[in-house]
């Protein structure tokens, strides 16, 4: 495995100052996966490259089997590279959301958000009103003390980013968060991320299968293949913010993208 | 007051954090929870009921004749004796050695389940030589262990621990193995993003999500382990330290049937009691968890 510190840029602290902006916060250089062995091993991604800059909001879509998911794994260090080099941004791995909230049952939502702190190294006194502030930032305030089941499914996902933002990592990896969630909830929470990757300065590397949502989200779509996963395409998105989902723009980016996607699924048919 | 309005969309911090309120707010649970005084009774009423019929048919079998009443004394004469041992300082003392002997036994075992359970658990290749060999011990029956335990410990105490463990620890193993294997993989992964690797995945993550599993392995241990404890004394007599299982014996030795019937009565109150206990622990977890709502 080669999760590794840029040399330069050391463990700057989250939004340090402006001048690293432009810098790369993760690099892919040459990544692959393959799963299994011998004749039945699958090649999942394939010599992949990607750079993202310091604060940048890229969006990797693409069809199912185009390994986003284990894209987002590899650059988390939760699955080791085949080949290649991740290279992430003050050298830790980066916080990582799911499509599930995943939150610990046996905790408050307080208590989930106190566990990342734990395990970050915050000292015990400092964890209260640590976690009383995350949960005020994903307005949460007045569920400090709930059990994870008695929430929503978007509140329950709001935890998880609130326990993903304890990690105070400078990058933010989410795999299909808001996937599971309702239109309108998906909505708001748009506005929501904006705000917080925006107020604390974030490099988040977002992974969808909603093209319309990389366009209401991302600077950078980048579009992958499928089986193996190799960039196709990327697409700057000068849509200024903020952006709305039924906006004409956003409209037009999206079908210009599922368009190629379409083309993309088409290659593995018959 | 400074809004920040964010053109296009119209929507401020200040409204956003309006609609996800109201978005929290729709969906909150809505009703009321049933007063404590009818949930003690829809828990009461049916113990109460099947209690009454038990006694009604042990009544109903003394009253046939079908034994002769010093063989088989009815409701009326053993709850009587009951109660005059009640008063009675040897009782307690009786009651007193053998759930010493079952703490302790159940103690060691808990200690020795969790050990091995978590280890075999993680260690493939522990879990390829002895998984099965847990389960193969779980089947065997206690009371065939000890003519050896007698021959190793002669009638002391250690024998009773020996079969006692023998007996509960397999099973609270075997719930911990089942606890940690159905840990799900995406907890597990979060665990790791957070930054918890080796002892600190188990302590913070594997161990708190198998609870409930190892709560089981407990409570079926617990019952291995009485059973062990109850056939021990019977067989193992050390006359010096009156327990349960001696005053039994004494009891059939000198024939007397109320006496005998009222400690197995309190063998099964003590079992039932502490399986309550066990029901409980069990019960919280799962309200906790959101498994049951109640």
């Amino acid at each position: 495995m080669s999760v590794e510190q840029l040399p330069s840029q050391g463990s700057a602290p989250v939004g340090a100052s402006a001048a690293g902006v432009g810098a790369t916060a993760v690099a892919l250089r040459g990544v692959s996966k393959v799963y299994g062995r011998g004749p039945t091993a699958v090649l999942a991604v394939d010599r992949l490259d990607l750079e993202v800059r310091r604060g940048e909001f890229v969006c990797l879509v693409g069809a199912s089997g185009c390994g986003k998911s284990t894209l987002l794994s590899m650059v988390s260090g939760l699955e080791p590279v085949t080949a290649g080099q991740v290279v992430v941004d003050g050298g830790h791995r980066p916080a990582q959301m799911f499509q599930e909230a995943a939150l610990f049952p046996w905790l408050t939502v307080r208590g989930n958000v106190e566990l990342a702190l734990r395990l970050r190294g915050v000292a015990r006194r400092d964890r209260e009103p640590e976690a009383r502030e995350l949960l005020a930032t994903v307005h949460l305030s007045d569920f400090a003390d709930t059990r994870p089941h008695q929430l929503s499914g978007g509140m329950r996902q709001r935890v998880a980013l609130a326990r993903t933002l304890a990690q105070q990592t400078p990058v933010l990896l989410m795999d299909e968060p808001f996937g599971a969630l309702d239109a309108m909830t998906r909505d708001v929470l748009h506005d929501e991320i904006e705000r917080i990757w925006r107020e604390r300065e974030l490099t988040v590397l977002f992974v969808t299968h909603n093209v319309r949502e990389a366009a209401r989200l991302g600077d950078r779509i980048v579009l992958l293949s499928s089986r193996p996963g190799r960039v196709v395409e990327q697409y700057p998105v000068d849509i200024p913010r903020p952006r709305r989902i039924d906006s004409p723009e956003v409209a037009r980016l999206s079908a210009t993208i599922t368009d190629r996607l379409r083309q993309e699924v088409r290659r593995h048919g018959r | 007051m400074a809004v920040e309005v964010t053109p296009g969309t119209g929507s401020t911090r200040a409204t956003t954090a309006r609609e996800l309120s109201g978005l929290d707010a729709l969906e909150q649970h809505v009703g009321g929870d049933p007063s404590w005084a009818s949930r003690l009774w829809s828990g009461l009423w049916p113990k109460v009921a099947a209690v009454s019929i038990a006694l009604a048919l042990w009544q109903v079998v003394v009253w046939s004749g079908w034994r002769p009443s010093y063989a088989l004394p009815g409701p009326g004469q053993v709850f009587p004796e009951l109660g005059r041992q009640l008063l009675e300082p040897g009782f307690w003392e009786a009651i007193a050695t053998t759930m010493r002997r079952a703490a302790v036994g159940f103690g060691v075992a808990t200690v020795i389940g969790l050990v091995v359970g978590v280890a075999t658990a993680r260690i493939g290749r522990l879990r390829v030589a002895i998984g099965s060999l847990i389960t193969g011990l779980q089947t065997m029956p206690s009371i065939a262990w000890f003519p050896l335990a007698i021959l190793l410990f002669q009638l002391s105490e250690s024998a009773m621990y020996f079969v006692v463990v023998l007996g509960a620890a397999p099973s609270i193993a075997n719930g911990v193995i089942t606890g940690v294997d159905y840990v799900p993989p995406l907890l597990q992964r979060v665990g790791r993003n957070l930054g918890a690797g080796g002892l600190q995945l188990y302590r913070f993550v594997i161990m708190p999500a198998s609870l409930p599993s190892i709560v089981g392995g407990l409570k079926q241990g617990w019952a291995f382990a009485w059973r062990s404890l109850m056939a021990g004394e019977l067989l193992v007599v050390i006359a010096a330290t009156p327990s349960i299982g001696l005053r039994l014996d004494t009891a059939r030795q000198l024939n007397q049937a109320e006496s005998l019937i009222s400690w197995m009565i309190v063998i099964l109150v003590i079992g039932i009691l502490v399986d309550v206990v066990f029901d409980r622990a069990n019960t919280a977890i799962r309200r906790r968890w959101g498994v049951v709502d109640a």
